[in-house]
């Protein structure tokens, strides 16, 4: 049993002897290095270990939870003294309690989450990394004249997990990222983009060469970014954008949002969502995901959950909480905030490829809009009604005229998911929620 | 107050010697600067939803970070406890950033005067109160909003509060701590009729004691105002797309300076040209009825701090004086860098990342109109009292804010609300358009976060009745 396991494990017997009825304890470790390069130079290094312990009990069906960075033995034992005591006080809870599936099992999947060829990189040879990503980007047009820098991050995260149904579980990760953000400059302004990639395993990270040219191409094509005239026309969003569009997908199917009554998604199970073309699925299993883990922070071993099949709605995601308050099943989606609240996270929550190319999908289009970036929060889950800032690339007769900005588009997500018209054939995955190039047919664009 | 008198000194321990031993060590490879940042953070949170309290929440947290900087390079390593070997361990870390083969130095710790605790001595803090008393806070606001109309379908109210302790020492003999409160209220609402629902929200804090909520803080009046708002929404129709004029009511809409000119006037985004505002000092950015304020030292407001996280005392900036640029807001690196003052603006997170130029409590200060008669003046537009968030990018300028009360202002008069809309801008521009600035500066109620590179930290932001020529609101009515 590792270090971890037996801290869990001791601050969950503590609670039982002081009072709880039930009680699980999370635990993570994070072994972390990051570098940020700007103009060739090294501009901050930074490198630590971390720890959390995130601890819930329940007092019959009342609950508390509590986290600390400070595990020394006296801090913990108060804390959780002192948890206990909190539990008191709260309401009885009818749907409060620890998952019934959260118990010790065998055979968990070997998910691929950890890669050790990480660790044979020096420091040298990872700050090489970005580096090489922002030289690539400086060399790649002339009017990239300025960088935000370029950055190399990289988390080794072990997690342990106990309760006292008798689950005890821990697994152990690599993740890293490297992105690079140049600044193009012409007589009408400075334009800034970015690209990375994202990855568990080395051999799976784009080279930096290509991070770096790919996110200076980026930056050049807003050059001259100008307003257009309020219109209402064909939108297509890049992968990288579109992640916002499904992250709001994801938010109104959290079983939390769910027994809220705020997603513009209630009560639609059964019913047409989304466009025919759209299959959405919370995969969990998927080797080396950057959001697969074998159990979630519950300890309720994880699944593939489908959310929406050919445009119809299926499932929502639910933690033991969520689960037991709309009568479902967990689906191995409960999350630990840093506060150590659990709420719902998706793990790698995607919309599948098409059978579009994007190449296809802008040449399909006479007039419209390519977004490569969203700005701001003007998103109201509850009614689904949509305005963001906007950056682009205008459309006409299937070719990009001119770059686009200070525009907003705006519509309620619910058309917009029936108005998805195409849908790509290039799933990009840097983080938990991943989606091919979407082409709505219709959405206000708000300018000049 | 020496800094003796702190909690770590006091309670676990930490001695003078131990803190010259670990400067000593950051400096073992030359660097021309380093400090040390110790954080002792205690906080609670309670949620009442569904009239019951769900969970309560306790969090602790501990830990010192070793920052080390050698031109403009920056080491960083923090440990999560004070434990000697480990701290040393971290300060060798960020000692790798600099190569230089003689040591910085032996340090000297003076034994200096803590900064003056002017701006939230209180007699007790929020954190230390009994748990009962906030329920019963919860509560009070749960009832009030449920009785504001029958509509008023889900209410959940939530409840945090914070000590935060600090301790921050530096290789150029500064050295100083703070204890700082902070306390804050959220309620939202759902309202549901005939098939439609909306949502409502209202919040309010600072740096002080449970009394902070009252008058406009009251639990009642917190409550219903979120349910007002969220029965309001029920019959709001489409916003308006396209330019139009605004008039921003006062208080929370000052997000718009934090938006569009706070960030951009950051002094690392300029020492490195990478903001829109580079270069623009001196130069008129605003009509001249704008005077724009960065001000840390306003007591109890959740923007304040007696120091920054860097030791500097805080100050009142001026950012625009009558339309002209006046200058940025620096943190130490910077301010050496560019060789201009430092203005108390380096903040953090927490121990576990380094310090940026950050704003504040930023707002504008009143002009002569009356509100009614900025209203007035307005034959077609829009008038915007309250605001989700909003984001800005600096290097192009281009900046957003969401509006979510507005109303349609026809022929002088404030007529129909209208749902929800984002308004987009160009921060170094949008302020030349400002036609008319209210009598009435209001600060925000205390809800402001303020994020940037995955930092979050408090702030606060402040605005009169000001009017826009024009703005682009990014609706769906053409």
């Amino acid at each position: 049993m590792s270090d971890l396991q037996a801290t869990a494990q001791e601050a969950i017997r503590r609670a039982t002897k002081t009072g709880a009825s039930s009680a699980d304890v999370m635990i993570r470790e994070d072994n972390s290095f990051s570098v940020t390069v700007r103009m060739g130079e090294v501009e901050m290094l930074k490198e630590a270990i971390s720890r959390s312990l995130m601890l819930r009990v329940f007092v019959g069906k009342r609950t508390a939870t509590s986290h600390t960075s400070d595990l020394t033995p006296g801090v913990l034992q108060q804390l959780v003294d002192e948890t206990v005591e909190m539990a008191k006080l709260t309401s009885e809870d009818e749907s409060g309690g620890l998952p019934e599936q959260a118990v010790q099992r065998d055979g968990f999947p070997d998910l691929k989450l950890l890669d050790e060829a990480w660790e044979t990189l020096t420091p040298a040879q990872r700050i090489d990394l970005a580096v090489r990503a922002e030289a690539a980007a400086l060399s790649t047009d002339k009017a990239i004249t300025n960088s935000d820098g370029a950055s190399f991050e990289y988390t080794r995260t072990k997690v342990a997990l106990a309760n006292t149904l008798g689950f005890t579980g821990s697994y152990e990760g690599t993740g890293a990222g490297l992105y690079c953000v140049p600044i193009a400059q012409s007589k009408e302004g400075m334009q800034r983009d970015h690209w990375m990639s994202a990855a568990r395993h080395r051999n799976k990270m784009e080279s930096p060469e290509v991070i770096g040219k790919k996110a200076a191409l980026r930056a050049v094509r807003r050059l001259g970014a100008r307003k257009i005239p309020t219109a209402e026309v064909p939108v297509i969003f890049d992968p990288l954008s579109a992640r916002s569009l499904l992250g709001h997908v994801f938010e109104a199917v959290s079983g939390s949002s769910v027994y809220r009554r705020s997603s513009f998604l209630i009560g639609q199970v059964g019913q047409a969502v989304a466009a025919e073309s759209v299959t959405v699925v919370d995969d969990a299993l998927m080797p080396a995901g950057l959001g697969s883990s074998p159990f979630d922070d519950e300890g309720v071993p994880t699944q593939v959950t489908p959310i929406i099949e050919n445009g119809v709605l299926r499932n929502y995601l639910h933690s033991a909480y969520t689960a037991r308050k709309l009568n479902a099943l967990p689906t191995g989606n409960g999350s630990r905030a840093a506060s150590g609240v659990v709420t719902i996270g998706p793990t790698n929550f995607h919309l599948k490829a098409g059978k579009h190319t994007p190449e296809e999908i802008i040449a399909s289009t006479e007039r419209g809009l390519y977004i490569v970036e969203l700005i701001g929060f003007g998103v109201n889950t509850v009614t689904g009604d949509y305005s963001r800032g906007a950056v682009g690339i205008w459309i006409e007769n299937g070719k990009f005229v001119h770059p686009v900005q200070e525009i907003t588009i705006a519509g309620n997500l619910r058309e917009m998911l029936k108005d998805i018209e195409m849908v790509g054939s290039d799933v990009l995955f840097v983080g938990p929620i991943a989606t091919p190039t979407l082409k709505i047919r219709n959405m206000v664009i708000s300018g000049e | 107050m020496e800094i003796t008198k702190s909690i770590f000194f006091e309670k676990y321990d930490v001695s003078t010697t131990d803190l010259e031993k670990y400067l000593s060590e950051a400096l073992s490879r030359g660097g021309d600067y380093a400090d040390l940042f110790f954080e002792y953070r205690i906080n609670h949170s309670i949620v009442l939803e569904e009239q019951i309290i769900k969970s309560a929440t306790k969090g602790v947290s501990l830990g010192v970070g070793v920052r080390v900087i050698s031109g403009e390079k920056t080491g960083y390593a923090y440990s999560d406890d004070l434990n000697r070997e480990n701290v040393l361990k971290a300060a060798r870390t960020a000692a790798f950033i600099a190569n230089a083969s003689t040591p910085g130095g032996t340090i000297q710790i003076p034994t200096p005067l803590n900064p003056e605790q002017r701006l939230y001595s209180i007699p007790i803090f929020p954190a230390e109160l009994e748990i009962a008393q906030k329920i019963a806070l919860l509560q009070q606001a749960d009832e009030a909003a449920r009785a504001f109309d029958a509509r008023i379908r889900q209410v959940q109210a939530s409840y945090v509060d914070e000590t935060k302790h600090v301790l921050i020492v530096s290789s150029d003999g500064r050295a100083g701590w703070d204890v700082q409160p902070m306390v804050r209220m959220n309620v939202m609402c759902i309202a549901e009729e005939n098939g439609r629902r909306q949502s409502g929200y209202q919040g309010g804090g600072g740096r002080r004691a449970l009394d902070i909520f009252t008058g406009e803080l009251d639990p009642t009046a917190i409550a219903r105002e979120s349910a007002r708002q969220a029965i309001l929404q029920l019959g709001a129709i489409e916003a308006p797309a396209g330019p139009m004029e605004v008039v921003l009511g006062p208080g929370w809409p000052g997000i718009l300076l934090h938006e569009a000119i706070g960030h951009g006037l950051e002094a690392d985004f300029n020492r490195k040209k990478t903001s829109a505002f580079t270069g623009l000092v001196g130069q008129k950015v605003a009509s001249e009825l704008c005077t724009v304020v960065d001000d840390g030292t306003i007591p109890f407001r959740r923007g304040s701090l007696n120091m920054d996280d860097e030791g500097n005392p805080t100050h009142q900036t001026v950012l625009i004086e009558k339309g002209i640029l006046q200058g940025y807001l620096q943190d130490q690196l910077s301010s050496k860098l560019m060789k201009s003052p430092i203005t108390g603006n380096g903040r953090r997170q927490s121990y576990d990342h380094i310090p940026m130029p950050r704003m504040t409590n930023t707002f504008m200060m009143s002009g002569e109109s009356a509100p009614e008669d900025i209203i007035k003046s307005v034959k077609r537009g829009l008038y915007a009292v309250q605001f989700g968030g909003g984001q800005v990018d600096i290097t192009s300028g281009k900046f957003v804010f969401s509006a979510s009360e507005a109303y349609l202002v026809e022929d002088g008069k404030i007529t129909t609300p209208v749902k929800g809309a984002t308004l987009i801008g160009d921060g170094p521009t949008v302020l030349r358009q400002v036609t008319a600035v209210g009598n009435d500066l209001k600060l925000d109620q205390g809800i402001g976060i303020c994020g940037k590179d995955g930092q979050t930290i408090p702030v606060s932001v402040g605005l009169p009745t000001i009017k826009i020529k024009e703005i682009t609101v990014g609706g769906t009515e053409k």
